[in-house]
């Protein structure tokens, strides 16, 4: 079994991906976007960084990479597929997932610990957690305010396919604890099926103890136990 | 054949915040400038040879629609001119 973590020119998460889901137990190999996956491939992880230097709109590159034709197959056949930051913009360009993610409303660069509360728990990646847990992990982005239409969001939200929002220590998914500006403080979706989850925030930056906590820790276990099923 | 340029405008649907306008509203506020709003839009000029200059437009309203623009947060326009 071997999760391909896909690496596309300007991927820059790929070794701490790596390093991260070994803790956890997950077999896993940096592909080279051109080479393809590997056969036996049991997940895929879409790393964060700044592929094709974010030139049109921050994914929107290697979004188009023939690659992600065998992402989307993937898929659709209930293989995990788990996009990060520059992975999740990633999923959104190329249709795993709905909605964009696009310039923060501070129209900054953002690299700072938030508070994501988790929307629902009864996903591969969120099992390890309880709905409305407060989880803390960082994010480094200045393209992830989530914009999706009126209708679509309130699809996604009566479907459960809201994965965290942001929120304060106490839970609150409040305007204040909100980084970006992203729509009802989004900050991760599930895709069609519930194998395929995008979200802004870093798990794999928060799953080694020693560079600073662990709270992504049980998301990337979730994929852990989800490659093996 | 016939020598087009196909001119692509993708600019945010209305009502999706753009921060980076905002910004240059302010700045230029900053400059003394008075002025009600601002939105900032991206033009791709993309030059092409087609029979007609419908088939023109439909190319380059396809690179819109699989490219050029995103249709969660973007509206585009096409326009064709010949080219010298």
């Amino acid at each position: 079994m071997t999760v391909a973590i896909v690496r596309f020119g300007g991927s820059n998460c790929d070794r701490d991906a790596l390093r991260a889901l070994d803790d956890v137990g997950v077999d896993a190999e940096i592909v080279w976007h051109e080479d393809g996956l590997p056969e036996d491939v049991t997940g895929i992880m879409l790393p964060g960084g700044f592929s094709y230097g974010d030139y049109l709109r921050a994914g929107a590159m290697a979004a188009h990479s023939p690659i992600m034709n065998d992402v989307r197959d993937a898929a659709a056949d209930g293989t995990p597929v788990l996009g990060v930051c520059n992975g999740a913009q990633i999923g959104c360009e190329s249709g795993l997932t709905e909605g964009a993610f696009t310039t923060n409303a501070s129209a900054r660069f953002q690299c700072e610990h938030v508070n994501v509360r988790v929307e629902n728990a009864d996903t591969p990646w969120t099992s390890g957690y309880e709905e409305g847990d407060v989880v803390s992990l960082p994010i480094a982005h200045g393209e992830g305010r989530y914009e999706i239409d009126d209708d679509r969001l309130t699809q996604l939200e009566t479907s459960e396919r809201v994965l965290f929002r942001y929120c304060d220590e106490n839970g609150d998914p409040s305007v204040d604890a909100n980084p970006n500006g992203s729509k009802h403080n989004v900050a991760g979706v599930l895709g069609e099926r519930d194998t395929t989850a995008v979200l802004m925030p870093h798990p794999e930056r928060a799953t080694l103890a020693d560079v600073g906590g662990t709270d992504g820790r049980p998301l990337l276990r979730g994929f852990a136990r989800a490659t093996t099923q | 054949m016939t020598a087009y340029t196909a001119t692509v405008t993708v600019r945010l649907k209305h009502g999706v915040l753009d921060p980076e306008a905002e910004t240059t509203q302010q700045a230029l506020e900053r400059l003394g400038f008075e002025l009600e709003d601002l939105r900032a839009s991206d033009r791709f000029e993309v030059d092409l040879d087609a029979e007609t200059e419908d088939d023109a437009r439909e190319r380059a309203t396809e690179m819109a629609e699989r490219l050029l623009a995103n249709p969660t947060i973007h509206d585009y326009d096409v326009a064709v001119d010949p080219r010298d």
